[in-house]
């Protein structure tokens, strides 16, 4: 992996570490831009990681944007050198797949889907050679998956799912975007899978629900009072399948303020991770459960 | 004193110099699309020049003020009447208590800049009052004004004299046809052929209907072609596809290769499309001056034409600061 630099205009430096995704790549851009945060250069304003690359924005009135770019190319090279170790969070997330609301809005869009005679879940099981949506829901649900971006609109995470490049589950995006996603939708599109954290656009498959609130502008749900968007890159999710009941009896405990997400810290090795992905998904999902 | 909105206007919102900082979890800056503007209308009535005002889109709203202020209104030529009785724009005028602010069709431009003096006073939001729709934060209540909104206005902490007025060549319009955009080329720009480029900058593209405070589509240049690939994993199979990246504000986007993207002030953070380059910040604010169907044209520039730009683009701040302050 060789990062390729471009200005964006001249006020921000793009830094594609690779074209594709990888675990790899991702965790590069993540280092660079915790060294750049930690580095505290005068003029830098914005510094955003993303899946495999990374941008900083800064005021060229107060950094030369030559003497910046030189500056991230140390930085990027230093990183490569990184034992690639996390200290991060691991949040299971509740998912009630095949819901109402997503059902409702995936008929309402249906012409603008690849395969108008089929709903998003039975489609995206047939394209990845798994069982029905029993099968579908089995394979998105038992890896986690790390957040690898937050962004395109508040607190909205993209997550890529940690097996194998071959087992990974893919899904082309609709071929022209919605008008509407219901919010907390559970979408994919590519390799990533996202929450929508707002009611809007939106053009990846839907799957489910869940009732677990991501982002609050209000900040009054009780584990968003510190911050309204409760993801950040690095953080781990694992999905829970719930039924309805189990669904409406979530949504009433946020309504009523005792819904109380788990969040466990946890340490994440990706040189462990890649000698046995299984087992060490294994160990991460006992973190969740404290044992 | 407070403000009663009659009727709201299109899409009215509550703007300051925006919220920097928080890009990295997908908020954007937001604030006025056309800083320059904004800060005219905040430095006629005496206020800081980042305080926050209405701006108004294509449409003015019908206002009522329960107290005395000043007001400012800049930006597109949206003339402002009180009380029915036309008044100027790029000029400062008295409103008294119970007198009700209303606006003419619009003549040019797209957005206008409404000031008060002591600012609205909405709550500050992870550092300022912009407010940013899509994500239903800051400004009043997270969205556009509605019928029946009452806007809390601050204390005013100077007094400058009312009838004071910004020169033609202090307000940093857009001027002659087609709007020149600068860009420099970047980001994903070896995707496309080399005719595609050539065709980019040749082409005159018009502002599609498209237009907010998200981006600004454009249409009716060439399609662009693409350079030839193994879609690279993650990415998608469109040749105008990247693995999801994060977005420059100013940034062009071009899905399919058919209608540039210009993202703007409450841009979305990031996304799937390659990018051909990104417009300079000098020329931002020209941005939120034009009406959809106005002709552009991308002219190319490298970082140094960018930076002197960037000068010319202070030093017209700082004369409409010695102009305003004395």
């Amino acid at each position: 992996m060789q990062t390729r630099f471009s200005f964006g205009g001249d006020e921000h430096i793009f830094a594609e570490v690779d074209e594709a995704m990888s675990l790899e790549a991702f965790f590069k851009s993540l280092f660079v831009t915790n060294a750049v945060r930690e580095a505290r250069i005068k003029g830098v304003t914005e510094i955003c990681p993303a899946n495999a690359s990374y941008q900083v924005k800064f005021d060229p009135d107060m950094i030369k944007p030559d003497d910046l770019l030189a500056e991230l190319k140390r930085m990027d090279a230093a990183a490569d050198k990184s034992e690639p170790v996390i200290a991060t969070r691991i949040i299971e997330i509740p998912v009630l797949y095949n819901d109402p609301w997503t059902h409702e809005t995936l008929m309402r869009f249906r012409e603008r889907h690849q395969d108008p005679t089929s709903t998003d879940l039975e489609y995206s099981a047939r394209i990845n050679d798994l069982d029905g949506i029993d099968g579908f829901i089995k394979a998105h649900s038992s890896a986690p998956w790390f957040v690898s971006m937050v962004g395109f609109v508040a607190g909205l995470p993209f997550l890529y799912q940690m097996v194998e490049r071959q087992r990974q589950i893919q899904a082309p995006k609709y071929l022209r975007p919605r008008t509407d996603t219901p919010k907390l939708t559970i979408g994919h599109g590519g390799c990533f899978s996202c929450i929508y954290s707002v009611r809007g656009a939106g053009g990846y498959q839907m799957y489910g629900v869940t009732p677990m609130p991501i982002y609050d502008p209000s900040q009054t749900i009780s584990y968003l009072r510190d911050f309204m968007c409760l993801f950040k890159p690095g953080d781990i999710v694992k999905w829970k399948p719930i039924d309805r009941a189990a669904y409406d009896a979530a949504v009433a405990d946020v309504e009523a303020g005792r819904f109380a997400p788990i969040i466990r810290d946890v340490s994440f090795s990706l040189a462990e991770f890649n000698r046995d992905i299984d087992g060490y998904n294994h160990k991460l999902e006992g973190v969740l459960h404290g044992h | 004193m407070a403000i009663k909105v009659l009727k709201p206007g299109l899409a009215t919102t509550v703007q300051d110099l925006g919220r920097p900082g928080y890009y990295h979890i997908g908020i954007p800056l937001s604030g006025g699309m056309d800083r320059h503007a904004l800060v005219a209308a905040n430095l006629l009535v005496g206020n800081p020049e980042g305080a926050a005002v209405l701006e108004a889109v294509f449409m003015g709203p019908e206002l009522e003020f329960t107290g005395d202020a000043m007001v400012a209104v800049t930006g597109a030529e949206l003339p402002p009447k009180l009380d029915g009785q036309p008044q100027q724009t790029w000029s400062s005028f008295n409103v008294k208590a119970g007198q009700k602010l209303s606006f003419d069709f619009l003549k040019k431009g797209a957005r206008a800049y409404i000031a008060v003096s002591g600012g609205i006073d909405v709550p500050v939001v992870l550092g300022s009052r912009s407010t940013y729709a899509l994500g239903a934060l800051g400004g009043f209540k997270g969205r556009k004004l509605e019928a029946g909104d009452e806007l809390p206005v601050g204390t005013p902490t100077t007094t400058v004299e009312e009838g004071r007025t910004v020169a033609d060549d202090l307000r940093g319009l857009p001027a002659g046809t087609p709007t020149e955009l600068r860009v420099m080329p970047g980001l994903y720009w070896h995707r496309i052929t080399e005719a595609a480029g050539i065709g980019f900058f040749e082409d005159t593209w018009k502002v599609a209907p498209e237009a907010d405070r998200i981006g600004y589509r454009f249409r009716g240049g060439k399609p662009l072609e693409f350079v030839p690939r193994e879609p690279p994993f993650g990415a998608g199979s469109d040749p105008s596809n990247i693995t999801d990246a994060c977005y420059p504000y100013g940034s062009i986007q071009v899905p399919g290769g058919t209608e540039p993207i210009v993202l703007h002030r409450d841009a979305v953070s990031g996304g799937g499309y390659f990018m051909v380059g990104t417009i300079i910040a000098a020329d931002m604010d020209l941005i939120g001056q034009l009406q959809p169907n106005t002709p552009v044209k991308f002219v190319k520039v490298d970082m140094e034409r960018a930076l002197s730009a960037r000068r010319e683009k202070a030093e017209l701040s700082a004369k409409l600061q010695s102009a305003l302050m004395a």
